[in-house]
């Protein structure tokens, strides 16, 4: 296995320790040989196992007997067979081809990579909590009602909005249950209108949520400067436009500089403005949705508020609403009666439920423990020192990588560059590149209105050691590829894989292990 | 404070680089009106002994956790989780990384999600299974919007009444703007418990898109899933089968063998604690012919550009960040890390351990029947059941409420969300139950009444 993690140093490495394997005829899996990690099934060996069952091949016997074999396999195929110091290794060996925030700058774009308190999964894990079965009678459960009672008044508290629904599993789904509200809320007037706008520079999630939520998509042009124009706005409304689909600040990381104008042009049209949250690190105490006209807003907890991103979830995606569409929102709700809490079954008007049970607990006990931590008054500098952190990274790159955007930025800024033109060293290489000096590359080409984007949101919890770096680290690739542009499109260098071919994973698709 | 680290003199630094006097200028051009309003009235930030303290006492407030010998099931199960699987999925590089869009430094995340994608294969007996869903509920919902999309000329989605109400609820919300679609309930047989395959022949039209059935089903029963999948077959639609104790698919025939076109169902049993119900995983596996119909995530194998074995997501023109209004589903995060606890449990279970500890649910839930039919609790369906199973009982809440005196939560009633089952409580038994607290079950609700 040393052996192994010399091999992507060099071709002729490589090739003495496949002649070595081949002339001792070891049964190394290729992968192994080639300095990654096995498949779990390439390590099986039949027999072996990694838990210590009661009842052995006897119980099995017994179990296909009580339910009759006909209804019964024999085998699960091609299943791993391990001991468990065997799977401990494996899973920690990959764990070490991961970059992640806690070891890594990951200034990914609209992502809020920020520091995930490690108390936060310890309270998750406490046993009232995480032994707590989702039907315990509630009388029993009043600990888990009395959290997620309280995190409903701190999220309407930062948010500035009347009632919070803690149930959607990630801000996609809290998109679908802000947009069904909106439908639900117009059927109940008697009309329901047909279109959501949402700007160019939008997220994709947003004009999904619609589609699903029975809407067709607007596209609202941003205007020269990078911000929506309430004049845009104007011309596209009509009475069959339910609402504007929008994020503050924008995915260029700008305050939308006219949302109070546009809400009011919105409202007066009878249509609803609905806040995506997901740029909510930039507005603790800086700005509250409700007070910049928003009838609904969803938060991902899994940003703003310091849950792990878990490589891609579990999130949890709240919504807070204005009072008119509190009757509107997703079961379940909680109501106290008397000393106790309880769930309020009585709600003729709701959209229903988005999925089984009370939302993502485990996440929300997170969230709440991070709140609780930083306060009302931590939470306002942490958006101010979010806003710092990525002005001064601006501002230190702006020779080589201007800002898409003359205006003020907030939490990210957007970067662009001319390597492309000058050197043929794309946005993609130089994400690349950065992975070779330990940074996880900023979100690239994206928005898709700037030209070879480079999105970067440090958050609050960098030091200036660590933006300093980046910034060298970036400057030094400017360098690079002016001088040796080919080594830079070849990037990166210094990991266990060379450039990984995405392409042909799309064309010849290989979803699972066969075994061949 | 504790997770901002500038000091006076970096602000200083900064501020000065920046040029601005001090950090409000930062957010000057935000209209005054707005940041004048914007004070978030909660209290002080506290020190991590009082937070923690707080949160603890929070968590005794739930005796239903710790205090009681348990029955519940009905949609998330009581297993125990291998210390190992917490060690793998509190590791940082797991936990704190990203959806895996730099595959160059996400090989162990895109590694791990291949490995579940091929487990999932193995369960259900498909071709292909996503990177996961949100849980079992909503994989439901998704599925038949991907039937859709294989069938787009048909509309009426049959649904069995035996799915949980969570899940009916659910579906309900997803396709309730999609006015295209028509959702008819099959009954289920008052005698077996398991879905009327009459009803479902009434629906086998060229209108039928598909026929969703829980397996083992909302009452613990085992359906025939081979002659539903059939009736759907026949009429030209596609067979979806609901699984919410996936542990179950250790034992039964796979639901693609029996003909099943799209698997789904919730993974919190594999890996998961009960956390109130959430995050547990959703999981969706289907043929490789509607690969592209998909919702989710998928990983596929490829080469570095050396030749070297990697991982990647792939087939990313059927999602929300490439298709936008077109794409397949508007799902962007999903449960990788529950993913990952599935993978590391399944792993350590092993294609004989996983196989024993199905058995054991096996047996300790029909002993648990046998026990209470001869205190004479019947049981009130005939159909086979996996490790969980209903019981005719007067007065159902009566008999939760005795046994809760003897410190045991007996079970879930049905009575509000089945009353065509007069008195009726569904019983789950786990390995995480033992002999003794069958008896005292038993004791507790024959006598209790």
């Amino acid at each position: 296995m040393a052996g192994a993690d010399r091999v992507a140093g060099g071709k002729r490495v490589k090739a003495a320790i496949v002649d070595q394997a081949s002339a001792v005829e070891t049964h190394l899996a290729p992968a192994m040989v080639e300095g990654g990690v096995p498949l779990i099934f390439e390590e099986t060996s039949p027999g072996r196992r990694g838990v210590d069952a009661r009842g052995g091949a006897a119980s099995v016997k017994h179990a296909v007997e009580l339910l009759g074999s006909e209804l019964c396999r024999t085998d699960i195929e091609g299943f791993p067979e391990l001991s468990e110091p065997q799977v401990l290794r494996h899973f920690l060996r990959l764990s070490q081809l991961n970059f992640g925030q806690a070891l890594q700058f990951y200034p990914l774009g609209s992502c809020t990579m920020k520091y995930n308190p490690v108390l936060n999964d310890e309270m998750a894990a406490l046993s009232g909590f995480a032994n707590l079965h989702p039907h315990t009678p509630s009388r029993l459960a009043q600990g888990a009602l009395e959290l997620i009672a309280r995190m409903e008044a701190a999220l309407a508290e930062i948010t500035g909005m009347d009632a919070v629904s803690l149930a959607p599993a990630a801000g996609a789904q809290g998109e679908l249950a802000g947009l069904l509200m909106i439908r639900a809320w117009e059927e109940k007037r008697g009309k329901v209108r047909r279109k959501v706008i949402i700007p160019d520079t939008a997220h994709g999630t947003n004009p999904a949520s619609c589609t699903l939520a029975g809407f067709d998509v607007v596209v609202a042009r941003s205007g020269p400067r990078g911000y929506l124009e309430a004049a845009e706005i104007r011309r596209l409304l009509s009475d069959d436009v339910a609402a504007l689909m929008v994020t503050n600040p924008n995915t260029l990381g700008m305050f939308e500089p006219e949302i109070q104008e546009i809400a009011a042009a919105l409202h007066e049209r009878g249509a609803m403005l609905y806040l995506d949250g997901a740029n909510m690190n930039a507005l603790l105490g800086v700005a509250k949705p409700g007070d910049i006209g928003a009838d609904i807003v969803h938060l991902n907890l899994h940003k703003t508020f310091s849950t792990p991103h878990g490589g891609g979830g579990p999130g949890a995606g709240p919504i807070a609403v204005k009072r008119h569409f509190e009757p509107f929102l997703p079961h379940p709700r909680i109501v106290k009666r008397g000393e106790q809490w309880d769930f309020d079954r009585d709600r003729p008007d709701s959209i229903g439920r988005l999925r089984s049970f009370h939302g993502n607990f485990g996440m929300l006990v997170r969230a709440y423990t991070y709140i609780l931590a930083m306060g009302g008054d931590g939470l306002a500098q942490a958006s101010r020192h979010a806003i710092l952190n990525a002005a001064y990274v601006r501002k230190r790159l702006e020779a080589h990588f201007p800002s898409a955007t003359p205006e003020p930025t907030m939490h990210e800024c957007v970067l662009t560059h001319d390597l492309d033109t000058r050197t043929g060293v794309s946005t993609l290489d130089i994400a690349k590149r950065l992975l070779d000096f330990g940074i996880h590359p900023p979100t690239i080409y994206f928005p898709l209105v700037v030209h070879g984007a480079l999105m970067i949101e440090p958050t609050e919890t960098e030091s200036l050691e660590t933006l300093d770096n980046f910034v060298d680290t970036m400057e030094r690739i400017y360098g690079e590829a002016l001088e040796d542009p080919s080594m830079v499109k070849a990037a990166p260098h210094s990991l266990k894989l060379r450039r990984i071919d995405e392409v042909t994973a799309a064309r010849r698709p290989m979803l699972r292990w066969t075994g061949r | 404070m504790r997770f901002i680290p500038h000091t006076e003199a970096d602000l200083d630094v900064m501020l000065k680089t920046v040029g601005v006097a001090q950090l409000d200028d930062l957010i000057a051009h935000v209209p005054e009106n707005l940041r004048a309003a914007a004070v978030i009235k909660l209290e002080h930030g506290r020190a991590e002994a009082e937070v923690a303290s707080e949160l603890a006492q929070l968590a005794s407030c739930n005796p239903g956790a710790t205090g009681f010998t348990s029955f519940l099931g009905g949609g998330y199960y009581r297993h125990y989780v291998p210390a190992a699987v917490r060690a793998i999925t509190a590791r940082a590089e797991f936990a704190t990384s990203y959806t895996p869009y730099q595959p160059e430094v996400s090989q162990g995340t895109t590694q791990a999600i291949f490995e579940f994608q091929t487990l999932i294969t193995q369960l259900t007996g498909l071709d292909v299974a996503n990177a996961s869903m949100y849980d079992g509920a909503s994989a439901a919902a998704e599925a038949i919007l991907m039937a859709h999309r294989v069938l787009p000329k048909r509309h009426v989605v049959a649904i069995s009444r035996a799915l949980w109400p969570d899940y009916r609820a659910t579906i309900r919300t997803y396709l309730s703007a999609l006015g295209t679609l028509e959702l008819v309930e099959l009954p289920f047989d008052l005698t077996t418990g398991a879905v009327d395959h009459g009803a479902v022949e009434g629906f086998a039209t060229d209108e039928l898109l598909c026929a969703v059935i829980g397996y083992p089903n909302a009452f613990g029963v085992i359906e025939a899933l081979a002659q539903i999948a059939e009736l759907t077959h026949r009429a030209g639609g596609l067979a979806i089968s609901v699984t919410a104790e996936p542990l179950a698919l250790a034992l039964l025939k796979p639901p693609g063998a029996l003909g099943i076109d799209i698997a789904v169902g919730e993974g919190q049993s594999f890996g998961m604690p009960l956390q109130y119900g959430g995050p547990g995983l959703g999981f969706l596996a289907g043929r490789g012919a509607h690969v592209r119909q998909m919702p989710g995530r998928l990983v596929g194998q490829t080469r570095d550009s050396e030749g070297r074995r990697a991982f990647c997501l792939t087939l990313a023109t059927r999602e929300q960040h490439i298709r936008r209004e077109r794409a397949t589903s508007n799902i962007c995060t999903n449960h990788s890390l529950c993913a990952l606890a599935a993978t590391a449990y399944l792993s350590l279970m092993g294609r004989q351990g996983l196989r024993e500890l199905a058995a054991r649910n096996v047996e300790l839930a029909h002993a648990a029947r046998e026990a209470l039919a001869a205190a004479g609790i019947r049981r009130r369906f005939s159909g086979q059941c996996f490790n969980e199973f209903v019981v005719a009982i007067d007065g159902p809440e009566a008999a939760l409420a005795a046994a809760e005196r003897h410190g045991i939560l007996a079970g879930l009633s049905l009575s509000s969300d089945y009353p065509e089952l007069g008195g009726a409580l569904l019983i789950s038994v786990t390995e995480m139950n033992t002999p003794a607290e069958i008896e005292r079950l038993c004791g507790a609700i024959a006598g209790g009444r």
